[in-house]
């Protein structure tokens, strides 16, 4: 009797063969997202402080953005953020090849988002308007600093856009190897984490850089 | 034990479409909102709705609202450690 409940004791405990601790892995995801807002936040407290001293030069410099881009970015990171989202439930409900179409549509709307960003950025380099060109040298100096900080925030943003968007291609081929499953889905998780902090930073840049004219 | 997923809660189809919707009337409303002038208002208001927004994001999609709270818990503090660093460079300009 006892010798047998030993026995089964010690096969359950070979059977847990795989280290692994989800909770933890989160944990640690997030720490770096507080890593990666107080990095966004200190250039957001600069952009308030140089705005409270430029209040015209700003609204200047922001008129000359074309609000109609910003706002279908927006719309488009919010959906490619509710894509990601519904791919968790879909994997949980292990509805694999549907988590994987919503990985790749996600990574559509990042293609999506940076082609209008290229076009929007390709229309200022034409126009002059960028640090060191013609139209940026005679502007004067409080719209100077708004168009660095734009190009900055936006191209730190963008950065992480593409990191984000390689990362979600990452994920997707676990999904579709089966290394990601209705019962381990952490990497998806995580990854989906990340791509949610890229949207989360959106939220705040459109509204301060385009809606401020 | 260990092999468990840290969570089992399942965010159904219906309600990340909805979180999705209230997301883009929330845009919606931050765009138009911009175009009437509320004088020293207007950034105030695009913020109010940009901190709704990113609230909606941060318990639903980031699923904050159903995992552990210590995530809660750390993530206020990130926050009053910026609104720190915000309250002390003000200071410091208001006071030059």
């Amino acid at each position: 009797m006892s010798s047998s409940i030993s026995n089964s004791a010690i096969t359950a405990v070979h059977q847990v063969d795989e280290h692994r601790d989800d909770g933890a892995s989160k944990l640690g995801m997030w720490l770096f997202l507080f890593t990666e807002l107080i990095l966004f936040g200190g250039l957001f407290l600069v952009y308030s402080i140089y705005r409270l001293m430029n209040p015209e030069a700003f609204a200047a410099g922001s008129s000359h953005l074309d609000v109609s881009i910003g706002a279908i970015n927006t719309i488009v990171l919010i959906t490619s953020s509710a894509t990601v989202a519904i791919s968790i439930t879909a994997i949980q409900l292990k509805r694999k090849k549907l988590a994987i179409n919503l990985l790749l549509v996600t990574i559509l709307a990042a293609a999506i988002f940076m082609v209008n960003k290229y076009f929007e950025w390709g229309h200022k380099f034409e126009l002059g308007l960028f640090p060191g060109g013609d139209a940026f040298n005679v502007l004067e100096g409080g719209e100077k600093l708004f168009y660095v900080l734009y190009y900055f925030m936006t191209g730190l943003h963008g950065l992480h856009v593409i990191i984000g968007a390689a990362l979600i291609g990452w994920v997707a081929w676990e999904v579709k190897v089966g290394k990601q499953t209705h019962d381990n889905f952490a990497f998806l998780e995580n990854a989906g984490l990340y791509w949610h902090l890229v949207d989360l930073i959106w939220i705040f840049l459109f509204p301060l850089m385009y809606l401020i004219a | 034990m260990s092999k468990e997923p840290h969570t089992n809660h399942i965010v159904s189809f219906s309600n990340q479409l909805k979180v999705w919707i209230a997301l883009l009337l929330l845009t919606w409303l931050t765009v138009t909102i911009a175009y009437i002038d509320f004088g020293n208002l207007t950034l105030s208001i695009a913020l109010l709705i940009a901190v709704v927004k990113s609230t909606i994001v941060l318990a639903y999609f980031m699923h904050l609202k159903f995992d552990s709270k210590i995530l809660t818990v750390f993530l206020i503090l990130v926050i009053v450690i910026f609104a720190v660093f915000i309250g002390l460079t003000f200071f410091d300009y208001a006071l030059r």
